[in-house]
């Protein structure tokens, strides 16, 4: 139980309940589709860069708890980060939902929640699903990503 | 003796089937998973080994390994024969007419490649249609894309209706002089429909058209008498029946068979070759490029003997008893609802949760020691014809008890209390 708890918590419930910047993103310059064909996880990631930084950023689709939370909150976490930070935010955030973080996520903000994740490993590609489809979205790459 | 004493007839009902002494043959099952007790529902995926099987396949490799159709050694005569009498004990477990007509491949998905490849490449061409349904595995889907995109013809889709059942008067105007071949699910995976499959082939073969059942699901559930479904093709998959993975058997009326051009080339499946000529092998051995997979064909003898020895519709009346109670249970929680629900159905049993994702469930229920699947079961158009992403679904093996269904019960409360 106390392993479900670690990785359904709270902050993750109510964010995949009630995810934020759930919507289309009309003014968005870059968009890229994640898509997870082992279990039909599928998300749109909209963003709209400005100067190099994440001016507003938004996303769709549908899945399990662990990914849309993941969505939301990536979403919150990267509104007015550079490309290259949000660049960074993703290989800490990769590491700590697989074990590799050596601090546990205390540098990771609210993001620290999802490193209960590392002791699903199944979970994982829920968990950075749309963190795949934001880097394809910057990157300018216009096929869905998949997971497989 | 002037009175016949009544001998009463044995009958083997359900209360003679002993669930708990069925399961001690099954090695696997008993294990902890997160500390409780394994309740594997996911039988529909691949079902768990007896013992008989394992043995069978270590017992091959320990005593008789060697190739098979060639050497003149014991060893070798001893690999050939037990690899023959599973052909064998195939043709009995579906009544074919022939142990000829018994092709081993890779599984249900190579058999319908070959058929779709082999039959389908000669026999349908430009403007003509393949017709399947709407709850098709990708493997009884994809095949047939292949083909009509190679030979521009057109894949057909009979609709199902919202418990899952295949419209069958859509079906049968589907049927027209274009259809040049039909291939259906005996059991649907997805949603657990058990298809009308003789009166599919009735309807099809009324205009000519052969007809591939694919028999992935319904083959470890029911009897299948192949001549009396009068198909052309039956296809099916070893560890679906309880035998090992990488073997699996297609079954081909005679006639087709030889009119059919070879699948792949080899050894094995020629009787003689030159640069200028080669002369394909009789039956079934046109079908049986390179050395097979003699130990695992081995392993699926053992499957049969041990479905024989419990007998299959002992084993069928098990598990109808298992999913009436299972959907009886599942159906009453509130916030649940099943996805699929025919007439006529078998062993699966589909269900999705109120706002919450089958991927929780089952990370949930494996936390409880419970093994269902998650998914779109490889059916996606089965799932966006419901409107869903997928579902969570328990399947049902022989040795599943009513125990194990009120365990998914409590499991599946545990999900509501944790993500509620």
């Amino acid at each position: 139980m106390s392993e479900l708890r670690e990785l359904y918590q709270e902050v993750i419930l109510e964010h995949s309940k009630k995810p934020k910047n759930f919507r289309v993103l009309e003014s968005a310059n870059h968009k890229a589709e994640g898509f997870n064909p082992l279990c039909g996880d599928h998300f749109t990631v909209y963003v709209d860069v400005k100067d190099g930084s994440i001016s507003d950023i938004g996303f769709q689709g549908s899945g399990c708890a662990i990914s849309k939370a993941s969505a939301s909150m990536m979403t919150q976490m990267l509104k007015g980060k550079t490309e290259t930070e949000a660049e960074g935010i993703f290989t800490r955030f990769h590491d700590l939902v697989t074990g590799h973080s050596a601090g546990n996520g205390q540098d990771m903000g609210k993001l620290a929640v999802f490193a209960g994740v590392s002791e699903f490993p199944l979970r994982v590609k829920c968990a950075t699903l749309a963190w795949h489809a934001l880097r394809a979205a910057l990157k300018g790459d216009q096929d869905a990503v998949s997971t497989e | 003796m002037s009175t016949v004493a009544k001998i009463p007839h044995v009958i083997r009902s359900a209360s003679t089937y002993d669930v708990q002494k069925i399961r001690k043959d099954f090695p696997i099952l008993h294990q902890s998973v997160h500390g409780k007790p394994l309740v594997y529902l996911d039988n529909a995926a691949t079902t768990q080994k007896p013992l008989a099987v394992i043995e069978a396949i270590e017992n091959y490799y320990r005593r008789d390994n060697s190739n098979i159709h060639r050497g003149v050694h014991t060893l070798s005569e001893r690999a050939t024969e037990a690899y023959e009498k599973v052909r064998v004990a195939a043709q009995k477990f579906l009544n074919a007419a022939d142990h000829k007509e018994i092709i081993f491949v890779r599984g249900t998905t190579e058999a319908i490649n070959l058929v779709a490849q082999s039959y389908g490449r000669k026999n349908v061409g430009s403007g003509d249609e393949v017709l399947i349904t709407a709850m098709e595995h990708h493997s009884n889907i994809v095949p047939w894309q292949l083909l009509c995109d190679e030979k521009g013809a057109k894949l057909r889709v009979a609709p199902i209706n919202d418990r899952g059942e295949l419209e069958l008067d859509e079906f049968e105007k589907l049927l027209g002089p274009r259809t040049k071949f039909v291939a259906v699910a005996h059991l649907s995976n997805a949603l657990g429909t058990l298809n009308p499959v003789r009166e599919l082939i009735r309807m099809a073969h009324a205009h000519n058209i052969p007809v591939l059942v694919d028999g992935a699901q319904a083959a470890p559930r029911m009897q299948v008498d192949v001549q009396a479904l009068n198909c052309d093709f039956y296809a099916l998959s070893s560890h679906k029946i309880y035998g090992p993975t990488g073997i699996g058997i297609l079954y081909g009326k005679t006639k087709l068979l030889e009119a059919m051009p070879p699948y792949q080339g080899g050894g094995d499946m020629i009787a003689s070759v030159t640069f200028e000529k080669t002369v394909y092998n009789r039956l079934p051995y046109k079908f049986e490029a390179g050395t097979p997979n003699i130990a695992d064909t081995i392993g699926l003898g053992a499957a049969f003997d041990y479905l024989n020895t419990l007998g299959l519709e002992n084993v069928e009346q098990h598990e109808a008893d298992l999913l009436a109670y299972a959907t009886q249970s599942v159906e009453a929680i509130p916030g649940v609802r099943l996805v699929g629900t025919a007439k006529e159905k078998a062993g699966v049993l589909s269900f999705v949760m109120e706002d919450i994702h089958p991927h929780d469930i089952g990370t949930i229920l494996d936390t409880e020691g419970i093994a269902v699947r998650t998914g779109h079961h490889c059916a996606q158009p089965v799932m966006q014809r419901f409107g869903i992403p997928a579902t969570a679904r328990a399947s049902f093996g022989l040795y599943n008890t009513r125990e194990e269904v009120d365990a998914l019960v409590r499991g599946i409360h545990k999900v509501q209390e944790v993500l509620g």
